[in-house]
């Protein structure tokens, strides 16, 4: 068994490359499936053995409240409860395993995540099972390092994410054949993860033509375009994605005849990657620094743009580039708001209003702090601007029942069929004098 | 003819419609929560009465229908987009409606862009929550609409939720306000709570529409919304029946009776809900359980003929008053359980002529009382000792096991929980902000559902699947219960479900346990809500090991207070409580007055109860009673308010420029005054807060849930423009200055970034130069440029070496007010050493010194003889530390060092001020109570908000004090 080192400033457990060699089975949230699943085979890759978490049921949000601070984002809650839940379960040999937590390192509660699982590891008894931090050098492992070739394969995995779950959101609701889309997102899913593991797909020219052959996959499922009401979900990242934490929002939605559009992880890397940008122009810093991140954010710019030219040219709503959506919330919120989603929650709002989905559910904790300013706080000044803007604010905690949520969507949706219903009327009014002159 | 049904939280409502949409059938009827029958029920009834009503187009609304119209196949119509529906086809013109139900509150704006408020998580200012409020009063619903017209003066009442709501009204009532005022300010805060809470920055203008049963069935409360939105609304005829209507003029589907209706009757949800297990799997574990309990018993004895010193214990609790006759060697004599309905001095008048009347010749050598009303009825009836409650119930837990670890208190309406550690009081829960009202809660509970308590709890016993209803909020129980019945959950089930519910929320909402090594293995429990078998029995199974329960476990207060006085009598002489002859000349006068001695202004409940006695509630702090201002000296809050107004303005060629004074500029305004003033700018801040500013901005706050600080900005920056003002300068700063504590130095959100909602929220900052650009104050040499370059864009003939030169002198304003503060903080540590005073370290953030945030705390602590001074004074005697949290905002790391500099000091105790909603404060609690608890220093935490309840913040500096005292 691996020796356990310590951290000799903070007294952190490590994970050392002994324990990464004795093949430690690191735990990690399955945040968005479509997406972890291809960033799980991006770590296997490099030789670490990872195990995503698909546990759910009401004993995960008890657990987390039985070890993290009941006012703690439910975020938080969750992961941890559902991390210790599986500690607890047996299914693991605990002196062999670790877990794993991204940390942004931002000024919001969320970089504290990683400290209250810790704090939550001591109580429950796994003072042992070493945390790997998930960030940019914000803690440091000796049998675990984000190198520059693993960043790279990672944000290839998040194109692909993005990519399927784009397209799927958008042939799904109208497919012919039901299952039809789902089967193919497995199928490309297999595809690219194997690629990954065996070390390639991620180059620009392996991207480009993985997402050239991808998109034109998805163009050829059969569809029945039936008008539906079209729906844009934003909010905290966790709760946004997670099934367990949104109570299955995407799936009543779908249930309600909806069309959903998910911003991607794309905006919320560049985004991060922006952050330090605007520190720098904002209030001054490190000016190498700043010209990585130009670079940095560059790079995935040009991996935007390739999704961006691939959707388009099969005739699929594209996303925004990052550039355009930060464009659009000048004058509604300062750049300089960057803890949590920060001013891209405003902006994908915006974005969405403008692409077609004006009909938004914006999903945060119950209390999340950045969501004051950049969800409910702005909310007004996006009406103002789109005015077509038909919002809902929705609030997820472990008691919030879900009777009220969907009541709260259902009259979201209500303004959005009556809206589409006017869209339509208007449309079939329009033809017919047409039909007149001709005649 | 068209038919619409609306099933709302608490009632269901029928309309039948005919053609030319007028209505022609109506029924408005509780349902009790037995949806499915009521509807079956109401269906075959409107078949029978109308004819042709079978070919009608039908739907179906309301927050609980949901489930049952689809499994049932009716067509569901939204609720709200019911009640806009109708109120267009009926009211056209209609701008704004404001529709009150059972548990929902609405507002729909119908002109202007259509927008839809709804209350989500917070059942406050709602149908449900005047219920609670009836209940509390003791009075029928009916009657609060007639009281609330006979009111003279009005409180301020948090309405957020039930919960808050009592714990404002309750301290009222003890102290004998008037009903008819009460009725009112309950009114007063439901107003608040739907025009703060839900429309939510947009304003209620032009024709407003009252629908919904509370406001149809009380004329006052309607006129309570009309007075605050400056308006005359209109409630309809069959304002009750808007959603019904509503839903019947979207109904498009006909449907075939007899099938409905035989599925309505069959439907009985999913039968997927989450489940616990059994409380007890047969009779004979029940009865082994009973047995097992009946062991803690204190004796009975006569009180008739007693004729040996006998010892007189009283709790004034918040909804039950106890009182206790013991005899020398604790054996009950005599004991009294009564509801105190609002006056528990009318309930201890007649206790003490009670026991007078049984024994005329007792001899009771000592008294003493406790609980929320134990200063009321100290003074009332000359009692000879006040005890804190913590002690009293302490007292009464040693008694049963002398080596008790943990004691958990669940009353009526609060959960006090006490950890003994070496023989003291270490560490004390209170229920603050949430869960509280658990014992009452069970009881509305089992009200509602149509059950006695007691019948209520027991058919929880037995029950084979109790609900998980987790641990929440109970006011938010109400939908969770909604949604299992749905799902099929039986009322035993949800008996069971309750019981625990209310146990997982004392021990994970209050105590935050994470099992029971933590609480040890010697608990006593108490309290009323224990004597029911099935709490008892879910508490036990959730910690997983036996406790003890005393069969006066419903009168511990009173019993620890009896016991308190016989330790307390010097072994002669009587007691001076009211004897039977003082009780016969009794008499008890109210008065409600405003103190006016401060600019607090208290408003004062003046008790008299002849012959001079008096007793004075609702002040803040001891100068309406002594007449003399308490001292100033040994606190450092008071320093910091005179020392930012000494900060004065000074006219300047550029102009007026306002700085709103709240969060994080109570600490930066020396920094921002001298850098304007030196561009100069004539630099003023707003006024000081108060309930009043607070109410100019409410209408504005986009988000409820954001902490009060915050939402008071808003009343800060209305009234700088409405003086006219033509610039306010309200920076972001995602950084604050690093001072090496810590791994970083961020702002919190909220603070870092309010400006950016004030400007999005407030349509008055348009009207006026409103600068809110970001700024880098934690680097200084960058400053003076990037300032430069964001101010130029406002006053472009501003130089870049004025703002050097500016900047320079702003910094060292800044070092040099901390330099003041720290140096005046010294002072008072000195002074307090020397005297030998303790000193609490009041920590929290630079904004809690704001009287209207905290409410005169840090008075009501300094009224306790002890100085004060906070976390900012002790903070830089530490080195840096690893804390195990990510140490990362400036404020935060203040308040780590501070708890790690006390434990290295016997005379310094920690109390931290915690604004309520506060997210950040999550985690430093946490880590600032491990820090404290290392080294067995005892952590107390003060939650507040909008209103603060000042009676149970005194109770635990009281008992602090007296932990510390037993040291």
């Amino acid at each position: 068994m691996a020796e356990l080192k310590y951290d000799k400033k903070t007294g952190r457990l490590l994970f050392t490359k002994q324990m990464k060699r004795e093949g430690y089975r690191i735990l990690m949230p399955n945040m968005a499936p479509i997406h972890f699943r291809i960033l799980r085979s991006v770590f296997e890759s490099f030789g670490y053995n990872c195990e995503l978490l698909e546990t759910t049921g009401p004993e995960i949000a008890q657990t987390g409240l039985k070890y993290v601070h009941n006012d703690t984002c439910y975020p938080a809650l969750l992961v941890i409860g559902q991390f210790i839940h599986a500690l607890q379960s047996g299914k693991y040999d605990v002196h062999k395993t670790a877990l794993m937590m991204t940390q942004t390192g931002g000024g919001c509660r969320a970089s504290n995540y990683i400290h209250l699982l810790r704090k939550a590891l001591k109580k429950a008894g796994f003072p042992f099972v070493p945390v790997i931090s998930l960030s940019f050098g914000m803690e440091k492992n000796s049998g675990f390092s984000l190198t520059l070739p693993l960043v790279r394969r990672f944000v290839g995995g998040l194109v692909y994410g993005d990519q399927l779950m784009l397209l799927s959101n958008q042939t799904k609701p109208y497919e012919v054949n039901k299952g039809e889309t789902m089967a193919l997102v497995e199928r490309w899913s297999d595809k690219i993860s194997k690629q990954l593991i065996d070390g390639k797909g991620y180059s620009l020219e392996e991207i480009d033509a993985n997402l050239h052959q991808l998109t034109k996959d998805f163009s050829k499922i059969p569809l029945n375009r039936v008008p539906k009401v079209k729906v844009g979900v934003v909010g905290e990242i966790y709760v946004k994605y997670s099934k367990m934490a949104n109570n299955g929002l995407e799936d009543f939605l779908a249930e309600q005849d909806c069309e959903v559009c998910l911003p991607g992880l794309m905006g919320f890397a560049s985004f991060k990657v922006d952050n330090r940008i605007e520190d720098y122009k904002m209030f001054g810093g490190n000016r190498l620094k700043y010209e990585f991140c130009k670079k940095l954010l560059n790079y995935v710019t040009s991996l935007e743009t390739l999704m961006v030219e691939s959707a388009e040219r099969f005739h699929f709503v594209p996303p925004h580039q990052y550039a355009h959506t930060k464009e659009l919330v000048k004058g509604v919120i300062g750049y300089g708001s960057k803890m949590g989603e920060g001013w891209l929650l405003t902006a994908e709002m915006l974005e969405l209003a403008e692409m077609g989905y004006e009909n938004i559910v914006c999903t945060q904790p119950f209390g999340c702090l950045p969501n004051h300013i950049n969800g409910k706080g702005a909310i007004r000044k996006i009406k103002e601007v789109k005015p077509n803007a038909n919002i809902v604010t929705i609030d997820y905690d472990p008691g919030a029942p879900k009777v009220n949520q969907e009541n709260r969507i259902k009259l979201m949706l209500a303004v959005g069929r009556e809206e589409l219903k006017k869209r339509e009327e208007a449309q079939a009014n329009a033809v017919e004098p047409e039909r007149i002159v001709v005649e | 003819m068209k038919v619409g049904l609306d099933i709302g939280s608490t009632t269901i409502k029928c309309v039948v419609l005919n053609d030319e949409n007028k209505l022609i059938y109506s029924t408005y009827e509780r349902h009790l929560s037995q949806i499915t029958d009521k509807i079956a029920e109401i269906l075959n009834r409107v078949r029978g009465e109308i004819e042709g009503v079978e070919n009608a187009p039908i739907a179906l609304s309301g927050s609980a229908g949901m489930g049952v119209a689809q499994d049932c196949g009716i067509d569901f119509v939204q609720e709200v987009y019911a009640t806009r529906v109708a109120a267009n086809t009926f009211i056209p013109g209609t701008d704004v409606v404001i529709e009150l139900g059972g548990e929902d509150a609405k507002i729909l704006f119908l002109t202007n862009g259509l927008e839809v408020r709804m209350n989500g998580t917070c059942a406050g200012g709602t149908g449900a929550f005047i219920d609670q409020m009836a209940t509390l009063l003791n009075v029928p619903l009916e009657e609060m609409d007639d009281l609330a017209k006979q009111y003279e003066k009005t409180y301020t009442i948090a309405s957020r939720c039930g919960v808050f709501a009592k714990t404002d009204i309750q301290p009222l009532l003890n102290q004998g306000a008037r009903k008819s005022d009460i009725a009112e300010s309950i009114f007063n805060a439901v107003v608040s709570q739907t025009v703060a809470g839900l429309a939510q920055g947009r304003e209620i203008e032009g024709q407003v529409v009252y629908l919904g049963g509370p406001l149809t069935f009380m004329s006052e409360l309607r006129r309570c919304f009309d007075r605050t939105l400056n308006t005359e609304g209109i409630c309809p005829e069959n304002s009750l029946y808007y959603v019904a209507a509503g839903a019947a003029l979207c109904a498009e589907q006909t449907i075939d009776y007899d099938a409905v209706i035989e599925k309505v009757k069959n439907y009985r949800g999913s039968g997927n809900f989450a489940f616990n297990k059994p409380l007890f799997e047969n009779e004979s574990e029940y009865e082994a359980f009973v047995a097992r309990h009946s062991r803690a018993n204190v004796t009975q004895k006569e009180l008739a003929g007693y004729d040996g010193k006998a010892y007189i214990g009283m709790d004034a609790g918040s909804t039950t008053v106890k009182g206790v006759v013991l005899n020398e060697f604790g054996e009950l004599l005599y004991s009294k359980y009564l509801p105190s309905k609002g006056n528990p001095v009318e309930i201890i008048k007649s206790f003490l002529e009670e026991i007078y009347a049984i024994n005329p010749y007792l001899y009771v050598a000592a008294s003493a009382v406790t609980g929320y009303g134990e200063d009321i009825i100290k003074n009332a009836f000359d009692v000879d000792y006040g005890v804190v409650e913590t002690i009293a119930h302490f007292t009464a837990a040693k008694f049963f096991m002398p080596d008790v670890e943990f004691i958990i208190d669940i009353g009526g309406q609060d959960i006090k929980c006490f950890k003994i550690h070496n023989g003291a009081i270490d560490n004390i829960f209170l229920n603050e902000a949430c869960s509280s009202g658990c014992g009452s809660f069970l009881q509305t509970f089992a009200n509602a559902l149509g059950y006695e308590i007691e019948a209520f709890s027991k058919l929880g016993l037995f029950a084979r699947r109790p609900v998980d209803l987790g641990s929440r909020c109970t006011v938010f129980m109400n939908s969770s219960v909604k949604q299992a019945q749905k799902d099929g959950a039986t009322i035993e089930d949800i008996s069971a479900g309750l019981s625990l519910s209310v146990v997982k929320n004392a021990l994970y909402k209050v105590i935050r346990a994470s099992g029971p090594d933590e609480l040890g293995k010697r608990i006593v429990v108490q309290g009323g809500t224990f004597l029911n078998n099935a709490v008892l029995r879910a508490f036990e199974m959730e910690m997983g090991t036996h406790v003890v329960r005393p069969n006066i476990a419903g009168l511990m207060g009173a019993y620890g207070a009896a016991l308190y006085a016989r330790r307390k009598y010097k072994g002669k002489g009587r007691s001076k409580i009211a004897n039977e002859e003082a009780l016969r000349h009794f008499v008890h006068d109210i008065k409600v007055t405003n103190c006016g001695l401060c600019n607090n202004n208290c408003r004062l409940t003046v008790n008299s109860f002849g012959g001079g006695r008096r007793f004075i509630a609702g002040n803040r702090c001891e100068r309406p009673i002594t007449k003399k201002a308490p001292s100033s000296d040994l606190n450092i809050y008071e320093y910091k308010r005179t020392l930012i107004n000494s900060y004065k303005p000074v006219e300047g060629l550029r102009g007026k420029l306002g700085i709103p004074l709240g969060l994080n500029m109570y600490e930066l305004y020396p920094f921002w005054y001298r850098f304007f003033t030196e561009l100069k700018f004539e630099v003023v801040h707003s006024p000081v807060s108060s309930r009043k500013l607070y109410l100019r901005g409410q209408q504005t706050i986009p988000s409820d849930t954001v902490c009060f600080p915050a939402k008071l900005m808003h009343g800060h920056v209305q009234t700088l423009i409405d003086s006219g003002i033509e610039n306010i300068f309200y920076p972001c700063l995602s950084y604050n200055f690093d001072e090496h504590l810590g791994d970083n130095h961020y702002n919190c959100p909220v603070v870092a970034y309010y400006p950016e909602v004030i400007k999005n929220n407030m349509k008055d900052v348009r009207k006026i130069n409103f600068i809110k650009e970001y700024f880098g104050i934690h680097r200084p040499k960058d400053f003076p440029k990037k300032a430069y370059e964001r101010l130029s864009f406002y006053f472009p003939d501003l130089t870049l070496n004025e703002v050097r030169v500016a900047a320079k002198k702003a910094y060292e304003e800044y070092d040099a007010y901390m330099e003041k503060v720290r140096r005046k903080g010294d002072e008072i540590i000195a002074r307090a050493e020397k005297e030998g005073r303790k000193i609490f370290v009041l920590a929290g953030r630079p904004y809690h010194i704001d009287p209207e945030i905290n409410h005169g705390i840090d008075k009501l602590i300094a009224g306790f003889d002890v100085a004060i001074i906070s976390e900012d004074v002790v903070s830089p005697r530490v080195t840096p530390f690893v804390t195990h949290v990510l140490n990362q905002w400036t404020y935060h790391s203040r308040l780590y060092a501070a708890a790690k500099y006390i434990t290295t000091r016997k005379d310094m105790e920690l109390v931290q001020l915690v604004s309520f909603g506060c997210g950040v404060d999550a985690i430093t609690t946490d880590e600032v109570r491990e820090i404290l608890e290392s080294e067995n220093k005892i952590y107390t935490q003060i939650k507040i908000d909008e209103i603060t309840n000042l009676g149970a913040v005194k109770i635990r500096i009281r008992s602090l004090l007296a932990a510390i005292d037993n040291d």
